[in-house]
């Protein structure tokens, strides 16, 4: 398949793999922050491709694993409402909460629909105009644009039962918390291609500035992860830390203006909520003023506080998925990890989505396998 | 009013009564007519001897039409490929609907058609049979269960357990057509390449790959789940290690292209007309050329073997060189957000 064979062939990977091992003379801790590196790395075998000289953390870059259980709860409280309709990103529904899950709130009769595009969610707004409709807006800089757009689209269209509940996180600013908690010591970070696409590189450059420490883009398919690794080696190797894009076919220095412009349009910066992390300054997308009316938080909180929804939120006894997503833990590292926590009845997030990195685990590296259950969403008998 | 109603299935069809009767006679025996059903007694009654294969399954698939088949097609290839992999040459089946009321006549009659195609292809009977109506939103448009029997030829043994170290390890054809093309329907995602399903029923490719030879050890069809359970079920019931390629796997680039978009991976995801043949060795060229002759396994390939190495587990070579576990999935499939 073009534009996808060019970047899974194996000479060429072999080759770079051979010119890492060449260039690696000593330990180095590597981290990629993206949920789909995460994935990519664990299912085409990177980590048996790289000498033992580069470990490999994960980071903070699972959407659905770095939304605070609070958030969620709030999330699962707004599904409880009368009339309301939640549309979400499919992995959301099955996390759990301090006391339940949009799962189970569907179970017990909520409206709650998985949605592939915020615009899907407008289209069920507009086809159910006695019901509010909210989207739940999680993930990074990259699905910001697409949510901003279905503000803009909702406004445009005088669509006023649609609302966003805006989780949405920013990546250099919790890139720098982690590095200011110093925790994990890091020498190089694989930053993400997708968020790159958005905001281009020059958002990255206080990290070798300030931190010493190597930053390169990549892309998801293996050859471009393997570049990517060889060019943090080199830089790191060589002790001159910069940022580079590996990625270069998607990333542009100044990224998408047309997205960036989107964003800054409909949010402005604030603080957000972090699983493991806690509030991080700077790192949030906060719903501007103008467009309150579609921002759920302030449309319904009068609502929840009524319902009595503001119960204290806790998370799983045992789960380290905090200390996953901080990168201070491993997966197998987690007691829970595949003997009670396991995809069918994951007790954390990183468990849950796809792009967690104890799923990845699981699924590419486990000793043992699971239960059989359905693999599409729905029957497909 | 009264129109749009006398065109849809009421909840008096399910009655009993003479909406009932109508049902059968206009809209199911012109079909699927044949001495046994014909008779309308409460049993069907037939002769059979030897080693029967008896399977059973229900079919719930929304939407009711998918791209290259529906519920009809499905739930008799489904059955009749249950009774295949037992290496059992399907004979009859039963027929059992329920209808949720509202659903369109010409729906149910487009229905009925295709399971005629079908269980013609399939050269099966369908022998008896049962329909009831439920009120609106006590099913799904239209839900279908099928009970089938088969004969089971002399000297042939195949069971999920049988898999040895050496056996070869042979696929069909290409993987996770019909989860994507019930994806690609059901959420309204187009692709350039449209995806189409696979559904077919795989009873003659089977009875010709026992002529080819009677030490095929192992046959499933990777339905939900995809070759990912197949094989794990395989390594699991025998004890065995299988290690297979992932470029040797035949895959459509409208696949391999959506799986691509929405980071699943293809060989967890279901195929409807697709089998898995555990082989012994010296016999798998043969089968394989056998089952080229066949359209439902013009693209059949040997994808791995099996091994003692890391018995009940599935391991793949994947296509840079390393190799990593397959487990079986697990939970829904949903694409990445990231």
């Amino acid at each position: 398949m073009k534009f996808i064979d060019e970047y899974q062939n194996s000479e060429l990977a072999k080759g770079l793999a051979k010119r890492i091992a060449t260039q690696s003379t000593k330990p180095i801790r590597l981290m990629e922050f993206c949920g789909g590196h995460t994935h990519a790395i664990m299912r085409y075998g990177i980590r048996q491709l790289v000498p033992k000289t580069v470990e490999m953390r994960s980071g903070p870059g699972c959407p659905v694993c770095v939304t605070a259980t609070a958030d969620l709860d709030k999330a699962i409280a707004l599904a409880h409402l009368p009339k309301v309709i939640i549309t979400t990103f499919g992995d959301m529904i099955r996390v759990p909460g301090s006391y339940s899950s949009l799962q189970q709130a569907r179970a017990e009769g909520a409206d709650i629909r998985v949605v592939y595009s915020t615009i899907d969610a407008v289209e069920i707004a507009k086809a159910n105009p006695e019901k509010s409709v909210i989207f739940i807006g999680i993930g990074f800089e990259t699905t910001a644009p697409t949510i901003a757009a279905s503000i803009l689209k909702a406004q445009r269209e005088k669509i006023e039962n649609f609302h966003v509940l805006s989780l949405n996180k920013l990546t250099p600013p919790v890139m720098k918390a982690l590095l200011d908690l110093g925790e994990v010591k890091l020498d190089g970070i694989i930053c993400p291609g997708h968020v790159s696409v958005t905001i281009g590189s020059h958002p990255y450059e206080f990290i070798p500035k300030n931190y010493g420490v190597a930053c390169v883009i990549s892309g998801f398919e293996p050859l471009d992860i393997l570049l990517c690794i060889d060019k943090l080696v080199e830089q790191i190797e060589n002790g001159q830390p910069g940022v580079e894009i590996a990625y270069s076919r998607g990333v542009k220095p100044e990224g998408n203006p047309k997205a960036l412009e989107l964003m800054g349009k409909v949010f402005e910066i604030g603080e957000a909520n972090w699983r493991g992390i806690g509030a991080v300054p700077q790192s949030g997308l906060k719903i501007r003023r103008e467009y309150g009316h579609f921002d759920a938080d302030k449309a319904f909180s009068g609502l929840l506080r009524f319902a009595g929804s503001d119960k204290p939120a806790k998370e799983p006894k045992g789960c380290r998925c905090g200390d996953v997503v901080r990168g201070a833990a491993m997966p197998p590292e987690c007691k829970l990890f595949r003997k009670v926590c396991t995809p069918e009845r994951p007790i954390g997030p990183c468990m849950v989505s796809s792009e967690g990195a104890c799923a990845a685990y699981y699924q590419y590296e486990s000793s043992s396998s699971s239960p059989y259950s359905s693999p599409l969403k729905g029957e497909v008998r | 009013m009264g129109q749009a109603m006398s065109d849809t299935i009421l909840l008096a069809h399910g009655s009993g009564g003479k909406l009932s009767h109508d049902l059968v006679q206009k809209r199911f025996l012109p079909f699927l007519a044949n001495p046994a059903l014909n008779k309308l007694d409460d049993s069907a009654i037939f002769e059979a001897s030897g080693r029967l294969a008896f399977t059973t399954d229900s079919y719930v698939v929304n939407p009711i039409f998918f791209p290259s088949g529906d519920i009809g097609k499905l739930a008799v290839c489904g059955t009749v490929n249950d009774l295949s992999m037992s290496g059992a040459k399907p004979v009859y089946l039963s027929l059992s609907m329920i209808i949720e009321e509202g659903l369109p006549l010409d729906e149910l009659d487009r229905v009925v058609q295709s399971i005629k195609t079908a269980a013609e292809e399939a050269e099966v009977q369908i022998i008896t049979g049962d329909t009831k109506v439920v009120n609106q939103g006590q099913a799904d448009k239209l839900f279908i269960n099928t009970s089938g029997i088969g004969i089971i030829p002399l000297g042939i043994d195949i069971s999920g357990a049988n898999a040895k170290a050496g056996d070869k390890v042979i696929l069909s054809g290409t993987i996770g057509d019909h989860g994507i093309a019930i994806m690609s329907q059901r959420e309204g995602l187009r692709f350039s390449v449209p995806v189409e399903s696979d559904c077919a029923p795989l009873s003659k490719l089977v009875s010709q790959m026992l002529e080819a030879s009677s030490r095929i050890h192992c046959l499933r069809d990777p339905t939900r789940g995809g070759l990912a359970t197949t094989l794990n079920e395989f390594a699991q019931q025998s004890n065995v290690g299988i290690m297979i390629e992932e470029d040797k796997i035949p895959i459509t680039e409208g696949v391999r292209a959506a799986c691509e978009l929405l980071g699943l991976d293809p060989i967890c995801v279901a195929n409807e007309g697709k089998l898995v043949a555990i082989v012994e060795p010296e016999d798998a060229d043969k089968v394989l050329t056998q089952m080229k002759q066949n359209g439902y396994g013009r693209d059949a390939a040997i994808i791995g073997e099996v091994t003692n190495d890391h018995p009940g587990r599935v391991v793949m070579k994947t296509k840079l060189g390393p190799s990593r576990i397959i487990n079986m999935p697990s939970g829904e499939l949903l694409p990445r957000i990231c």
